[in-house]
């Protein structure tokens, strides 16, 4: 926390000073987001079909206005909040349109050789997804006017939280997609509950852990050298990891369980300040990941297929493989965008979307990629430092871990560093529910960073009498 | 709090880095292989969006590439069907290539690093690269005779320019519509091809090359050459009796026709090529011994493998061979054998001097603007004879031609010269029947070797009576104006 300027030198009046709100400097960087997303956009249309396509035209159009509209309105409800968060996730979301439009090309072309008819392109539904993304970004900005006032819903979150998690599970609605139960379908159209889960349970975490990290931190016990938490302050981690195994169990959903996971062990550490909370989490999930290894045979064949995914190359090993052929197309610089097979790859437009990009646009282009997605995850966890209180602290470092967690999830998945797991990949994939809940939290994020970036006008002295050196 | 969150950065951002390091490791250093992995589909897309150069008989195609309206952009077309599929091989989804399709595949597909500037130039205008062409020897007329000739029998056929080594025909029977096998339709491929291989007359074995047969009395050209090399000359006399005993053995030998080779149990060395005469060259072979008979045959290309580009199998001569064996040997039975294309070598080797050239099959290489990149040198191979026993060995297979066992070869106004061949196999099995022929004999224009397994007729005469009027036809094919 910095109080610009306090003080003056002898008695001369302090030079009037006002915090930036690099509002102008958001603006331009957006404008360069804009601008990769339309190339983007135009190269597919050109490599695939020689002229630039008419839904390229309304797509750019569209998305300048959503984003020009949330540059706005952040402009003038949350001006100091942080300049880079909203053009780098921008950025993501526009080359994601673009590369599910290049895999609808790639659909279309497909029906045209054959004589069939294409399917429906995906574009148009994520540019409306954006825009309830976009809506609900600003709907965030505008009714969280103060984000302390969320931790009164700390256990309301939980309970919707929960509810959520569970409503995939319910008859009628709950649909099971690729052997996971992930889905509601409701009036034609899917939802994956986990993604705002993921929201609500953060709030959870960080207002449970803000009333209760004192006697987590303090009270302890020793055994083995190491201090550790009493057995009853040990409830809350339990509930945690039996939550995170129910999912796996239930919904047989690997990615979310470990996230959820991952997000509240790191919380707690950060919470306490204990590092015994990362050892106890770290058994934990050896323990759970060893039994669910043992008990359920679709975790078993993903870490077999990650081991040696070309022994199955023709059935559980398919898509991995496909992914590391793409990758291995794509090389140094990529084939270059419409001019690669990214449509070989099972789910290419949501979770493997990385292995399109690292098809199309290279290393180079996967490089680029991963850099806008630790600049974010870097200023969501600054903006957790930069807050005042606590609860903002840990509710801004808990998204921001989410993301983080997400992002390697996916990516270490569909590369083959971990086993794989199936989820989005943050902004980038195709899919209402990722994309809606994603620009919520990047809404939560930028009202915190405004809260925390605004200049305290109390705390600016003018004319202040000068003290003695202390 | 602070610095607890600095740490989770940290690491973090140490994941994110491990993404990476990751990733390069794919792209970079992984990727050359994964790109080669057999089961890569996008090596194959991405041939099919190119336009795969020609295969080309003098300037008409036979194989080619039609754009097309599938997902592949372009379809194989083999313009004559079965006619060449023995030489041009396929180009399938499902199998991979074979013949000329595979060996010459980097020209054809146009990845050859000599299309390096053209690659370049279709790069900066945008295109996909071309492929480049491949022109072949094969002579049509003389492919059509053979493959006419071959029409409902097992066999092979085999012919070469005896100065060049140029493959002139090259059929193999049954046949296979290699256009079937190039369809842009898996299923119908599968069906076809495991049509093909449960076929127990294996349409699918490249026969002039790949299947190894004993050549039975066609190889006593070679027992000829070996003698003539050795101080015999075409009226040297050598016992020719019906019937001799091989050495250090209780086993019997006996002439096809069950009687002496000549009055008195005696016959030259010409008039035994002429009639065939198991028992002369039996007991040539002995006289002349197991190593003299097979460094004559490794001089003619046994015991070595060739590439015309296409692979053929090694004919073989064994090693280490007792008296009797040797006798066998030298009558082109026992262990020895030998493809239909080292039969037309023997045949040229003699027609061209002694000299025996090494065989090939593409005359030309030509880039994506048809601009000739390479073109074949003839090459010898060995020198099998003198050019004065060259000539003599032509002479004597003339005589069999006209007064021996190959009279069905012969062409009114030419003088052909060739050698019949019966060879046994299992018992109770018909021969195969084999047929070497060079024609004319003065500055040879063609040799070839017809083989036909299992031909039917259980006598000597099955060469003579099947093989040698399908070389003659391939013969007067190359002779035609």
């Amino acid at each position: 926390m910095s109080a610009p300027n306090v003080g003056g030198i002898g008695n001369r009046p302090l030079p009037e000073y006002r915090q930036p709100t690099r509002r102008n400097t958001e603006a331009l960087l957006l404008a360069a987001a804009i601008a990769v997303g339309a190339f983007a956009l135009v190269s597919v249309d050109l490599a695939l079909y020689n002229q630039i396509l008419t839904s390229t035209i309304v797509t750019v159009a569209v998305m300048t206005v959503l984003l020009a509209g949330a540059h706005i309105v952040v402009r003038v409800t949350i001006p100091y909040a942080d300049p880079v968060m909203l053009p780098v996730v921008a950025a993501l979301n526009f080359l994601g349109v673009a590369m599910i439009h290049r895999l609808d090309l790639a659909e279309q072309i497909r029906a045209e050789r054959a004589g069939g008819t294409a399917p429906t392109p995906d574009l148009p539904s994520q540019l409306t997804w954006t825009a309830v993304g976009v809506a609900l970004f600003i709907a965030v900005v505008l009714v969280v006017r103060d984000h302390r006032r969320l931790q009164r819903f700390t256990y309301t979150s939980l309970f919707a939280g929960l509810i959520l998690l569970i409503l995939p599970l319910m008859p009628v609605i709950g649909t099971t997609v690729n052997g996971a139960t992930l889905w509601v379908r409701a009036a034609g159209f899917s939802f994956q509950p986990a993604e705002l889960a993921k929201i609500a349970l953060t709030i959870f975490f960080a207002g449970y852990l803000v009333v209760t990290r004192d006697s987590l931190a303090l009270v302890r016990t020793k055994f083995l050298g190491l201090e550790f938490p009493r057995g009853r302050d040990l409830g809350p981690l339990i509930v945690a990891w039996l939550i995170s195994l129910a999912v796996l169990v239930f919904q047989r959903d690997l990615g979310t369980s470990l996230l959820f996971f991952g997000l509240f062990v790191s919380l707690l550490y950060v919470a306490t300040q204990r590092r015994s909370w990362l050892i106890l989490g770290a058994l934990l999930f050896i323990l759970g990941a060893t039994l669910s290894y043992f008990a359920f045979g679709h975790v078993r064949i993903r870490v077999q297929v990650w081991i040696d995914p070309f022994a199955q190359a023709a059935d559980n090993g398919f898509q991995i493989v496909q992914s590391l052929y793409g990758l291995a197309n794509g090389g140094l610089l990529g084939a270059g965008l419409g001019q690669g097979y990214p449509q070989l790859v099972p789910f290419a437009k949501t979770d493997f979307i990385m292995a399109a990009f690292g098809e199309e646009l290279g290393l180079a282009g996967v490089m680029a990629i991963l850099v806008l997605y630790a600049i974010l995850i870097e200023r969501g966890m600054r903006t957790g430092i930069a807050c005042r209180d606590a609860f903002g602290t840990l509710l801004a470092t808990g998204l921001s871990i989410v993301l983080a967690l997400q992002v390697f999830v996916v990516i270490g998945g569909v590369t083959r560093l971990i086993p794989l797991t199936g989820l989005t990949t943050p902004f980038l994939s195709y899919g209402g529910s990722s994309l809606v809940a994603n620009w919520m939290v990047l809404g939560l994020l930028m009202r915190m960073s405004h809260a925390a970036r605004t200049p305290d006008p109390v705390l600016i002295p003018v004319n202040r009498p000068v003290e003695a050196s202390a | 709090m602070t610095r607890q969150i600095r740490r989770l950065s940290a690491v973090l951002l140490l994941m994110l880095v491990a993404l990476l390091i990751n990733v390069s490791v794919i792209q970079v250093w992984l990727a050359p292989g994964y790109r080669n992995a057999a089961g890569n589909q996008r090596v194959l897309l991405e041939e099919y969006s190119r336009e795969r150069g020609p295969i080309l008989l003098g300037n008409t195609p036979i194989a080619r590439s039609i754009p097309t309206d599938d997902q592949l952009k372009y379809l194989r077309k083999y313009s004559s069907g079965e006619l060449f599929a023995s030489a041009t091989g396929f180009y399938s989804l499902v199998y991979g290539a074979t013949g000329i399709e595979r060996t010459e595949n980097s020209v054809l597909s146009g990845s050859d690093d000599r299309f390096f500037v053209d690659r370049l130039q279709q790069l900066f205008a945008g295109r996909q690269p071309r492929g480049g062409a491949v022109q072949l020897t094969l002579n049509p007329k003389a492919q059509k005779a053979a493959f006419d000739g071959l029409a409902g029998r097992t066999g092979a056929v085999v012919a070469i320019n005896p100065t060049t080594g140029a493959i002139l025909a090259m059929v193999s029977s049954p046949s296979f519509d290699p256009n079937r096998l190039s369809s842009h339709d898996p299923a119908d491929i599968r069906s076809y091809y495991d049509t093909l291989t449960a076929d127990p007359a294996k349409p699918l074995q490249n026969r002039p090359l790949a299947m190894t047969l004993p050549p039975g009395s066609a190889f006593k050209l070679v027992t000829t050459a070996a003698a003539l090399e050795n101080g015999y000359t075409p009226s040297s006399v050598l016992p020719g009796p019906a019937s001799l005993k091989l050495p250090s053995s209780s086993r019997e030998l006996r002439n096809w026709t069950g009687k002496a080779c000549g009055p008195g149990a005696k016959t030259t060395l010409a008039n035994a090529l002429a009639v065939s005469c198991n028992t002369a060259f039996a007991w040539l072979g002995v006289k002349l011994g197991a190593d003299v008979l097979r460094s004559k045959a490794e001089e003619f290309g046994f015991n070595d493998s060739f590439a015309v580009p296409l692979r053929a199998a090694i004919s073989r001569f064994p090693p280490g061979l007792d008296p009797a064996q040797t006798a066998m040997a030298a009558i082109g039975q026992f262990d020895v054998t030998a493809t239909a294309l080292q039969m037309a070598m023997v045949g040229a080797g003699a027609a061209n001097n002694g000299m025996v050239m090494s065989p090939y099959l593409v005359q030309e290489v030509l880039g994506p603007d048809l601009a000739v990149l390479e073109t074949a040198t003839p090459a010898r191979y060995n020198t099998a004879l003198s050019p004065e026993n060259a000539a003599q060995l032509v002479k004597m297979m003339v005589g069999v031609v006209e007064n021996g066992t190959g009279s069905n070869a012969r062409i009114p106004g030419v003088a052909v010269g060739g050698k019949t061949g019966t060879a046994q196999t299992a018992p109770g099995r018909p021969p195969h029947a084999w047929f070497v022929g060079i024609a004319p004999a003065i500055s040879s224009q063609v040799a070839v070797a017809v083989v036909l397994e299992n031909g039917g007729g259980a006598a000597e005469i099955s060469g003579n009576r099947l093989a040698a009027p399908i070389a003659r036809a391939v013969m007067e094919a190359v002779l035609a104006p």
